[in-house]
């Protein structure tokens, strides 16, 4: 039935497309169709720099931009096996010089203060003001500060990483763990859906858990959740009592793990049983889309971003393209790598309106990998579609790791997991 | 059933090729460009876009995930085939192959065949 759907979508698109050419109108797809094809890109993460990237690939005569402030950016992806001690800092710092020597991207090391939607500008930090034909945001998530009484930006940065951001809250993070004594308890406190890369608190606890099995093993992870349930709990659930038992402990919301406020002098969680003294305290306050989004007016009360599945173009302001984390879109995970395929989606759209084209119905997809252990790996994978009632899986498609999947199926999970890294981050920043 | 997609997508190859010969010139330079070729389908490129994720750029993989690119149409029509019905076994190839219809796996195949021959 779905494919029915997309079959006379694809098929209304192309013929509108034809009868476009037949004519030599362009005024179908609206927006900017001339000489001038400028595009900005705000924020140099997995969606925007795979939007800069690609827009080259598919088209070199258009002028991109990409404004991000950090030289090195540093993934998250992958800052969990840090935490473990399987990777260390550098090896997950990726840089832009070949985005822009060898793909002719204006890469602007500053911060974008505001977006003028109007006025079709960004002004950047420094004042300078950049015209965009086309703008594609990409800013990531913030947090809701305030929303967990008792946290801060201030107690993220000193005494209770969220370490969600990757760089040096991983480094904070990672220190503590260092300087934890044997038998010292952590605390990972992970917030309500929707929120950034779902099973990343999982993944976390698990590495971890690895790093104090080898080097503390007398301690204790504790994950008091704002959930009742989480991504992947069955494959976490099975790989902990394989590799760590009886050293991560998991409390659901009802069952003790809902967190009414951090103390962060007396280094404790208040849950509804009482109060949760640790060692390590990490905090994963709940999230929105990246401020900027929010300042440029187009997230929504709930926070994200609402946008045209087809193009990513914001359903509030016009020209403008939400991808990653910030956008609303449907089942698709907030995952690193589905800000990348959304990237590529939005690229190949803002090539086609540019040229005066509607865009080609866009083919979604989501492979993510989680490590339990160096050798004990697992997977979530998705292809998703545009249907009737906006982006949905395809029937039948994607899904787990088997959960009775054997030694061998998960050590080749971990092994693919190492490859899948590398080849995403040279797709995206190589 | 007066035009079927088959036919829908010959014409696309047409207006796409025609459009790409006036809008967009030999500007690639020494950039790899995806689907710049004047015969691709807007379609298969659309959703060959998804393979190099975890495949590399243009599906030139460096570890082991195996790489797509060089690989003939029909070499990669039949491996998403065999993924789908589940002949050839995989740990999340099946996963991801049960994604496609047996046209978009064509297409697929097509995309990255044309690419592999084009620029070796």
């Amino acid at each position: 039935m779905r494919g029915t759907i997309t079959r006379r979508e694809f098929s209304k698109v192309l013929i509108s497309g034809i009868a476009g050419t037949a004519l030599g109108v362009f005024g179908g797809a609206g927006r900017a169709f001339g000489a001038s094809r400028q595009v900005v890109v705000v924020g140099g993460g997995f969606g925007g720099a795979t939007t800069a990237k690609y827009l080259k690939k598919l088209d070199p005569s258009i002028s991109v931009t990409l404004v991000e402030p950090k030289a090195a950016y540093v993934t998250c992806p992958f800052s969990n096996w840090v935490l473990g001690g399987l990777k260390t800092m550098s090896e997950i710092t990726v840089t832009y010089s070949h985005l822009s020597a060898g793909y002719g991207i204006t890469v602007i090391a500053e911060s974008a203060k505001s977006i003028d939607a109007l006025a079709s500008t960004v002004t950047l930090g420094s004042g300078r003001v950049l015209h965009y034909d086309r703008l594609v945001v990409s800013p990531g998530i913030d947090f809701k500060w305030g929303a967990v009484e008792g946290y801060s930006r201030s107690i993220a940065e000193s005494m209770m990483p969220h370490a969600y951001q990757a760089g040096t809250q991983t480094e904070l993070l990672r220190k503590q763990l260092l300087d934890m004594k044997d038998g010292g308890t952590v605390l990972i406190c992970p917030p309500a859906n929707p929120f950034r890369c779902p099973p990343g608190p999982y993944e976390r606890a698990s590495l971890i858990a690895h790093y104090l099995k080898e080097r503390k093993p007398r301690s204790k992870i504790i994950i008091l959740d704002a959930k009742e349930k989480f991504s992947k709990q069955a494959l976490f659930s099975k790989g902990w009592a394989a590799l760590y038992p009886g050293m991560i402990e998991w409390r659901g919301s009802t069952a003790g793990g809902k967190v009414l406020r951090v103390d962060p002098v007396a280094m404790s969680v208040m849950t509804e049983p009482g109060e949760v003294r640790a060692d390590v305290i990490n905090v994963i306050p709940p999230q929105r889309a990246g401020q900027i989004a929010v300042d440029a007016g187009l997230a929504d009360a709930g926070g994200w971003c609402p946008v045209n599945p087809l193009s990513f173009e914001s359903t509030i302001h016009p020209g403008i393209h939400v991808i990653g984390d910030a956008c609303y879109a449907g089942p698709m995970p907030k995952s690193g790598f589905v800000a990348s395929s959304q990237g590529k989606v939005a690229a190949a759209a803002i090539v086609r309106l540019l040229r005066g084209q509607d865009p080609v119905p866009p083919s979604l997809v989501n492979t993510c990998y989680s490590l339990i252990g160096p050798g004990y790996g697992i997977s979530v994978a998705g292809v998703y579609r545009l249907s009737s009632e906006g982006i949905a899986e395809v029937p039948g498609s994607g899904g787990l790791t088997p959960i009775d999947a054997d030694a061998e199926f998960l050590e080749q999970e971990a092994m693919f997991a190492r490859a899948w890294y590398r080849n995403i981050v040279a797709d995206i920043w190589g | 059933m007066p035009l079927t997609n088959k036919h829908l997508l010959t014409v696309c190859f047409i207006t796409v090729s025609a459009l790409m010969a006036t809008t967009s010139p030999a500007l690639a330079g020494k950039i790899s460009r995806t689907g710049s070729s004047a015969k691709v389908s807007p379609r298969g490129q659309m959703l060959a876009l998804s393979c190099s994720g975890c495949h590399g750029p243009d599906g030139k993989s460096a570890g082991i995930i195996p790489s797509i690119y060089g690989k003939s149409t029909e070499y990669l029509e039949t491996a998403l085939r065999e993924f789908k019905s589940g002949v050839r076994a995989s740990t999340v190839m099946g996963r991801h192959a049960k994604g496609y219809s047996d046209e978009d796996i064509h297409l697929i195949a097509e995309y990255f065949g044309a690419l592999g021959k084009k620029t070796r």
